[in-house]
């Protein structure tokens, strides 16, 4: 009798103590959720902000988000980091994205440069998906979208000679890295690709041990480069091109010129110039670190120790 | 001189439960790779794993097939160490060639699906059979009394087995953290040929000694008479 009542007892103090922990942020809802061939796909959502998720435990895994009454302006800082790219070319015509996530970048771009095409690349079909159901991303003449490993795609663009004014890599989610996406090999292949005044940035980390390895691989291919890094998220992107990277004059004047376009969007572009640096002056990895490439690239293991 | 036989005669057992072993290791361990090798040209998605275990599994299935019936016909531990050096040999190709095999495969085959497959044919089908036929083959060698045929059998299978189960973890969890793809294969290959070596010479001893005895024997008859 003794025990039967402790049981009860302590199911109520336990199930109170649940819910109080569930219940003190306001919840965030689950719209939707399906388990794909690649990984789960969440959609959450929590006082009008609409995210993806690509698993549920993890904080880092937050791949676009939006807000749903006002779905033009940009939640995430890499995001708008990402817009750094403009400053090394201001006017790109062809545009590849490689990993679509909510579709975020496609929209805006379209926006920005509305004759613009813009390719976009995923592996993912139930991703494009979802994006297209709950992040109002959109396909018309210009803007397509390509199921397809990105290390095909651009290998199969290289054969057919097609060249892009920007180059956005963004297919690394915090929990799994495709490691062939970070190889010499595949950034020589991606290099193919850059018009002569072509961009290529690429949505990276910026803490754990793999931040070395990526940054020398990509000064082997690319020679210096700029690295854009706020203080307040691991995520860095990298800025090269095939042409020698623009003085600061020529950023500054850039800037200027774009700075009412991106503001519509929620991108102070004069903050991301104090933002970038070049490796030219700040080079903080070791003279003599490994390459990632094709034979030897353990990225998902080096990302752990961070 | 007996004794001295038996000595050496012992030790042919748990030569033959290494190799296998080592042949489950390294079958694991290329597949693993195989992983790797097909990603700059395939990509990595799920069908590059389907293609890949298709191959392994088609393979081997052919593999235990022609190691039973190989060895119906005077089975001896220096074919067997001759498997081991053809699986070896036969293995190099995989660190060698693989760009040249696979640019034409994904040349001519747009869907990447039917390219993994071919590619993995092309890599993976020739060694993987040979590498099938050693496990048959140790059974012949090691059985000898009907009764327990059964028991040596499993004892093999957990042998090569638990060789596989290694091969898999350390290849993926440090092998690749230390070395490049094609120095692993190599050192694959090596073994192979060592140990298939090994198997040779092991033979070779025991064939002497056996000699040596019987001719102490025909001596010691001689004497007799």
């Amino acid at each position: 009798m003794n025990n039967s009542i402790l049981t009860v007892m302590l199911g109520i103090i336990s199930s109170v103590m649940l819910s109080s922990i569930f219940s003190a942020p306001v919840q965030a809802k689950t719209i939707h959720s399906e388990r794909s061939l690649y990984r789960n796909i969440l959609v959450e959502e929590r006082r009008g902000l609409r995210c993806l998720k690509f698993n549920v435990r993890s904080s880092k895994t937050q791949q676009s988000c939006m807000l749903v009454d006002d779905p033009q302006r940009l939640v995430f800082n890499y995001t708008k980091m990402l817009f750094s790219s403009l400053l090394v070319n201001p006017k790109p015509e062809r545009i590849l994205i490689v990993g679509l996530g909510g579709g975020t970048m496609s929209n805006t771009l379209h926006q920005i440069f509305p004759n613009a095409t813009i390719t976009n690349v995923e592996i993912d079909p139930a991703v494009i998906k979802v994006a297209r159901e709950y992040f109002g991303f959109f396909e018309n003449e210009h803007i397509t979208s390509v199921v397809q490993d990105g290390r095909i795609f651009v290998k199969r663009a290289a054969l057919k000679k097609k060249k892009y004014d920007w180059i956005i890599l963004d297919a690394f989610n915090g929990d799994y890295i495709p490691e062939h996406l970070l190889t010499k090999e595949f950034l020589q292949e991606t290099k193919q690709l850059l018009s002569s005044n072509g961009v290529l940035s690429a949505n990276t980390f910026s803490v754990s041990d793999l931040y070395n390895f990526e940054s020398a691989t990509y000064k082997a291919v690319f020679g210096d480069f700029f690295n854009v890094r706020n203080n307040r998220n691991s995520n860095r992107i990298i800025l090269t091109s095939i042409k020698p990277l623009p003085d600061g004059k020529l950023i500054a004047e850039r800037a200027k010129a774009l700075a009412n376009t991106l503001a519509v969007f929620d991108v102070n572009i004069a903050d991301l110039t104090s933002q970038m640096t070049s490796t030219e002056t700040v080079q903080d990895w070791p003279e003599n670190t490994r390459l990632l490439t094709d034979q030897y690239s353990p990225a998902n293991l080096l990302n752990l120790s961070n | 001189m007996t004794n001295k036989n038996n000595k050496i005669q012992q030790w042919q057992n748990p030569l033959i439960y290494l190799l296998a072993f080592s042949s489950g290791f390294c079958i694991m361990g290329i597949e693993l790779l195989g992983g790797r090798i097909l990603a700059p040209f395939f990509g990595s998605s799920v069908h590059i794993w389907g293609s890949i275990i298709t191959v392994f599994m088609l393979s081997l299935s052919f593999g235990y097939l022609a190691g039973g019936k190989l060895s119906t016909k005077s089975a001896s531990l220096n074919r067997y160490g001759m498997i081991f050096i053809c699986a070896g040999i036969t293995v190099l190709p995989v660190a060698f060639s693989s760009q040249w095999v696979m640019e034409p495969i994904f040349l001519a085959i747009e869907d990447s699906r039917y390219g993994s497959l071919v590619a993995s044919m092309a890599l993976f089908f020739i060694p993987t059979v040979i590498l099938g036929m050693i496990s048959p083959y140790s059974v012949r060698l090691l059985v000898t009394d009907k009764n327990k045929s059964g028991q040596v059998a499993g004892f093999l299978y957990f042998v090569s087995t638990l060789g596989s189960a290694l091969g898999t973890i350390i290849t993926s969890f440090y092998l690749v953290l230390l070395f490049e793809v094609n120095d692993i294969i190599t050192v694959f290959s090596s073994i192979l040929v060592a140990l298939g070596i090994s198997a040779m010479l092991f033979n070779r001893l025991n064939q002497k000694n056996k000699v040596n005895v019987s001719n102490e024997i025909n001596q010691q008859g001689a004497a007799h008479e």
